[in-house]
């Protein structure tokens, strides 16, 4: 294309607007940035969790594995002789809460001599072949050695039940592997941690030449109920997909962000391409072709989003590293723990980012230059046709399409276990509510009563003449706001939810955990009886937690065993919708999450079979509640029962009813002198549980809140920087009616008035998208992600509060820009034709 | 009416420019007076100096009686809504109001109630020969049309003084002599005192007096005008 005409169309933008092209490509990088940053600690943590996963698993070629509390230890003998299988090494897993801290150590208990040819991650490296026997020794991966600040020579104390166990140090295990593990003699685990009999899993090497798709079925068959076979890599996927719905919510908010920039580089281009309407008239009148017009204003958009671009992706680089270090991988949301990534350049990310920063900004200026492209060049060459560029109302045909198309898709189902049809309504909503801006706009405009002031007045006879730019300054506020609103409404109904979920969950005086962290600790019968007669102890209830497989695709649900009361089961349950009145005959009752009906297709009534110890045993699903602590699922059942059918009397929670007037201090000290071993276990109030986990809840939802925020500031700048620009490109206007005998003060009135009307129609179309876009978050979003409902709650007093600020926010933003396009002699203005 | 004495102007810069030097006008009640002159001679300067628009260097601007020199801001942009009439070289008409309302600005702007003002519109756009278009929006009209209207908005809140910048310098010919015929009559009709700054000869004739303003200043025109 010939330099001279790209000068022409580009060197306008590039010599008179850098101030408005900086602040897009800030837009852009902010956006590209945040994108770019969370794909890279997702990749790092999920990476580094699957690299560890695949050192773990050694040349393992499938793995049977069971329910987390184990599997009859007599099966390993069958494995081991199966025609198919060459090794089979056994494998105890134990989540061992390290003591004197609110921490877990994942420790395997291998046959080191078994693992040696098939886990060899999995063996400590010892001098003597002695010490990986030794029944007190461990050897701890380097990650968990540098975690723990120990090393050979020390002791590594772990509790087991309620009780400590003291292990030597023996060695290191692992090689290079980043995850936080320790290794010993299984006999010793399941010696320690009182898993005598029982595996967790075991890691299988096929012979050479056997199909293991075959393998894998034929072994399938011969499993006893709840233990499945699967290829390790499966397994890493299934762990895989229980973070990923909290991820790609993360990564759709930073595309928030970008789509946000994207509509600043349109309301910049937008009023750019105004200005510069007699420009390119005139180009089109000396010969330029309308498509190559287009396309150098496209490709104007696309050296923006280019530089947004690269600036972007170094800022996201540094943010990713900064945000591991201080929130760690999974940003505080508990989904990584046990790896210590590290950030990666990942060209990939990178360049989709890049190409994702660019298709932004070329989208952004595609509707402005399509705009300069139509507009007649003999009309435009006149002074003032800048206004007729905003005074066209299209048809609203296609945005109440959109809209439509968005009420549409929240029928629609999760694809792949994620609700992309839920995101595609939320961005259906939005784009068809900003194609409809000018007609909200002239809708409203045209039933405010004229004021009496001049200047307000023709303050609404310019925005009632031009609706159209009233889009260009709203695009990206009401996007903004409305994200934002929308966000505030979800974050507040699930924090309330919470709040009233942690309520009915908690109804005694106190909790006591046997560990505050892991699996290994627990109380056996004794201590169960020796904690319900600590004095001052009205009633104890207790909670036996374990986890079980039921779909090898699918991550293991837990299963609570609960003490209920006899007569009403259902009373400490939060239950949501019917449940099913007891029959006599029915087998015993289970009541499921939300996430077992979503996942699982559980309903009230349905007969389903739980394996346990062994065996499968039936149940009918008699309610459904909600579960915010497991999005992979829950199912209680009556603790009797349980123990009824496994014999297994342990108990890993309890709920504790004080007697009048004793108090949890009281208590604790009561425990303390009757229970000593009590003094490991972890005692909590309802009160500070719930403190903890809204604390938690909160943490987690920093995140989001910073990004919203980046979204409010994308708008507000897009607000400041639109209405500055329009400002400037109706600075003849200004001069004129100054020249009539306005002041400054009645210009400036004017102004705020425009600011204020655009701000007020901006802040009531966002406020309500806002709303509606809250209800898909938490109908669809919500439950396709998390598989979790809540009820709606609108904090009015916080949005009351936030579309205040925000209007004064937007109005003194409008009032500076226009103070500063009216300063340097507006009236000189007018002199362009004198 | 218009009374300048001695007025200098420049503007700093790089390369700071005198427009004006010691330039001296009496223009009487009621009387048209057209400026030739070449670009740049400094002919919008003494429009703005006249209207208080810019502040000269040197000198006195006495119009309707008021000495410029000591108004300030709000005062002179007062006496601008009560005292002055504007007519642009490209009319400056507001898209986005109708011809009335533009018609009607100035007197909004003077805070006329409704009913005096619409009467006067009405009256102003029947003068211009425009009372049909009332109800239009400017995009309709024509240029000639639309200088009409910027007429009829200069004389709408009868201003004492009208000044009239390249008034035909956008239309053609056959519009332009409407235009300054129309400009001349309204102005004689309200008993206004007319400015007209203008490249045109044949604008220039309509006027009562024709002076030329040169480096040395303002003079009669001695040459020939159509």
């Amino acid at each position: 294309m010939n330099t001279a005409v790209v000068q022409a169309v580009l060197g306008g933008a590039f010599t008179h607007q850098r101030g408005r092209l900086a602040l897009s490509v800030l837009a852009i990088a902010l956006g590209v940035a945040l994108g770019y940053a969370v794909a890279l600690i997702n990749a790092a943590a999920v990476g580094e969790f699957a690299g560890g996963m695949r050192t773990l698993s050694g040349v393992a070629d499938l793995e049977v594995r069971g329910p987390r509390g184990g599997f009859d230890e007599a099966l390993y003998a069958t494995l081991a002789r199966d025609p198919d299988v060459a090794v089979a090494s056994p494998v105890v897993e134990v989540d061992a809460r390290i003591a004197g801290r609110d921490d877990a150590l994942v420790v395997y208990g291998v046959d080191a001599f078994r693992a040696a040819a098939v886990t060899p991650a999995l063996v400590g490296a010892a001098d003597t072949a002695l010490d990986l026997l030794r029944p007190g020794a461990v050897f701890l991966s380097p990650a968990a050695a540098a975690w723990l600040g120990a090393g050979p020579g020390g002791t590594l104390t772990v509790q087991s039940g309620v009780r400590d166990v003291v292990l030597a140090i023996a060695g290191y295990a692992g090689g290079d592997a980043g995850r936080r593990f320790a290794v010993m003699d299984i006999a010793a685990a399941q010696d320690a941690f009182a898993r005598g009999g029982s595996l967790s899993r075991v890691d299988l090497r096929l012979r050479p030449g056997s199909d293991a798709a075959l393998a894998r079925e034929r072994i399938a068959r011969t499993l006893p109920p709840g233990v499945v076979v699967a290829a390790p890599r499966d397994n890493a996927a299934t762990t895989e997909r229980m973070s990923r719905a909290y991820r790609v919510n993360l990564n759709v908010l930073a595309l928030v962000a970008l789509f946000t920039g994207g509509l600043l580089v349109f309301s910049t281009q937008a009023l750019s391409v105004v200005r510069r309407r007699a420009q390119f008239a005139l180009l089109r009148t000396l010969g330029l072709a309308r498509r190559r017009l287009v396309a150098l204003l496209v490709a104007e958009g696309a050296l923006v989003g280019a530089a947004g671009s690269v600036v972007g992706l170094a800022a996201g680089y540094g943010l990713a590293y900064a945000v591991l270090r201080v929130f760690g991988a999974d940003l505080g949301a508990g989904f990584f723990r046990g790896a210590a990534p590290q950030i990666a350049f990942d060209a990939w990310s990178a360049l989709v980012f890049a190409a994702l920063g660019v298709a932004v900004a070329m989208t952004g200026s595609f509707a402005p230059a399509r705009e300069a492209a139509r507009a007649a060049p003999a009309a435009a060459l006149k002074a003032g046709d800048e206004q007729q560029a905003f005074a066209r109302l299209r048809s609203p045909l296609p945005g109440l399409v959109l809209l439509a198309a968005g009420a549409a898709a929240t029928r629609l189902p999760p694809v792949g276990g994620l609700p992309l049809a839920g995101y595609g309504a939320i961005a259906l909503m939005l784009i068809g509510t900003l194609l409809l801006l000018p007609r909200i706009a002239a809708l409203v405009l045209a039933r405010v009563p004229a004021p009496r002031a001049f200047a307000p007045a023709l303050a609404l006879d310019q925005l009632r003449g031009a609706p159209g730019q009233a889009s260009v300054s709203l695009a990206t506020i009401v996007a903004s706001v409305s994200l934002m609103v929308s966000m505030a409404i979800m974050v507040a109904s699930f924090r309330q939810s919470l709040d009233d979920w942690l309520a009915a969950l908690l109804p005694a005086d106190v909790y006591v955990r046997a560990g505050p962290a892991g699996d290994s600790a627990y109380f056996d019968q004794r201590d169960q009886q020796a904690l319900a007669a600590v004095p001052g102890v009205a009633r104890v209830a207790f909670l036996r937690a374990q986890a079980l497989v039921l779909d090898p695709a699918l991550p293991r649900v837990t299963l609570l065993a609960r003490d209920l009361p006899g007569d009403d089961p259902e009373q400490r349950l939060p239950l949501v919708g019917e449940t099913l009145p007891r029959r006599a005959g029915d087998p015993p009752p289970v009541w499921v999450s939300e996430a077992m009906v979503d996942l699982h297709g559980m309903h009230p009534g349905a007969r389903i079979e739980l394996p346990l110890a062994g065996r499968t045993w039936p149940f009918v699903v008699a309610g459904i509640w909600r579960d915010y602590a497991r999005q992979q699922g829950a199912l209680v059942v009556e603790r009797a029962t349980y123990v009824a059918l496994t014999g297994d009397r342990s108990a890993t929670d309890a709920a504790v009813w004080l007697a009048p007037g004793v108090t949890p201090a009281a208590f604790r000290a009561a425990l303390d002198a009757r229970f000593p071993e009590a003094a490991r276990a972890a005692l909590s109030t309802p009160g500070e549980i719930r403190a903890l986990s809204l604390a938690v809840f909160d943490r987690t939802f920093a995140v989001t809140y910073g990004l919203l925020a980046a979204a409010i500031v994308i708008g507000l700048v897009g607000l400041s920087s639109s209405f500055g620009a329009l400002v400037l490109a109706r600075r003849r206007e200004f001069g004129v009616l100054r020249h009539l005998g306005m002041t400054r003060r009645q210009v400036g009135a004017m102004l705020a008035t425009e600011g204020a009307a655009i701000s007020a129609i901006g802040l009531a179309t966002g406020l309500t998208l806002g709303f509606v876009m809250s209800l898909v978050l938490i109908h669809v979003v919500n439950r396709q992600s998390f598989h979790w409902s809540m009820a709606l709650s609108v904090p009015w007093g916080s949005l009351a509060a936030l579309a205040a600020a925000l209007l004064v926010l937007a109005m003194a933003t409008t009032v500076a820009s226009a103070r500063q396009a009216m300063g340097g002699g507006v009236i000189r203005a007018v002199r362009d034709d004198w | 009416m218009i009374r300048l004495d001695r007025v200098a102007k420049s503007f700093p810069g790089p390369r700071p420019r005198t427009v004006l030097d010691r330039v001296c006008l009496d223009v009487a009640r009621g009387e048209l007076v057209a400026i030739l002159g070449e670009s740049g001679s400094g002919k919008s300067t003494l429009l703005n100096v006249i209207a208080g628009l810019e502040t000269p260097d040197a000198g006195t601007v006495v119009v309707a009686g008021a000495d410029l020199a000591v108004l300030d801001d709000d005062a002179l942009t007062a006496f601008r809504r009560t005292h002055v009439g504007f007519v642009f070289q490209a009319f400056h008409v507001l898209p986005y109001l109708t011809v009335a309302q533009n018609v009607a600005l100035p007197l909004r702007l003077a805070g006329c109630d409704e009913r005096t003002a619409a009467a006067r519109v009405s009256a102003m756009l029947a003068a211009v020969g425009l009372a049909e278009r009332a109800a239009g929006m400017p995009r309709e009209l024509s240029g000639g049309e639309l200088q009409r209207i910027a007429i009829a908005r200069a004389l709408v809140h009868r201003p004492q003084v009208v000044l009239a910048d390249e008034p035909t310098g956008n239309l053609d010919p056959a519009s332009a002599q409407g235009v300054i015929a129309l400009l001349r009559s309204t102005l004689q009709a309200e008993g206004a005192t007319g400015v007209l700054v203008t490249h045109s000869r044949t604008a220039a004739a309509s006027a009562d007096r024709v002076l030329v303003l040169t480096v040395a200043g303002l003079a009669p025109f001695e040459g020939r005008l159509s």
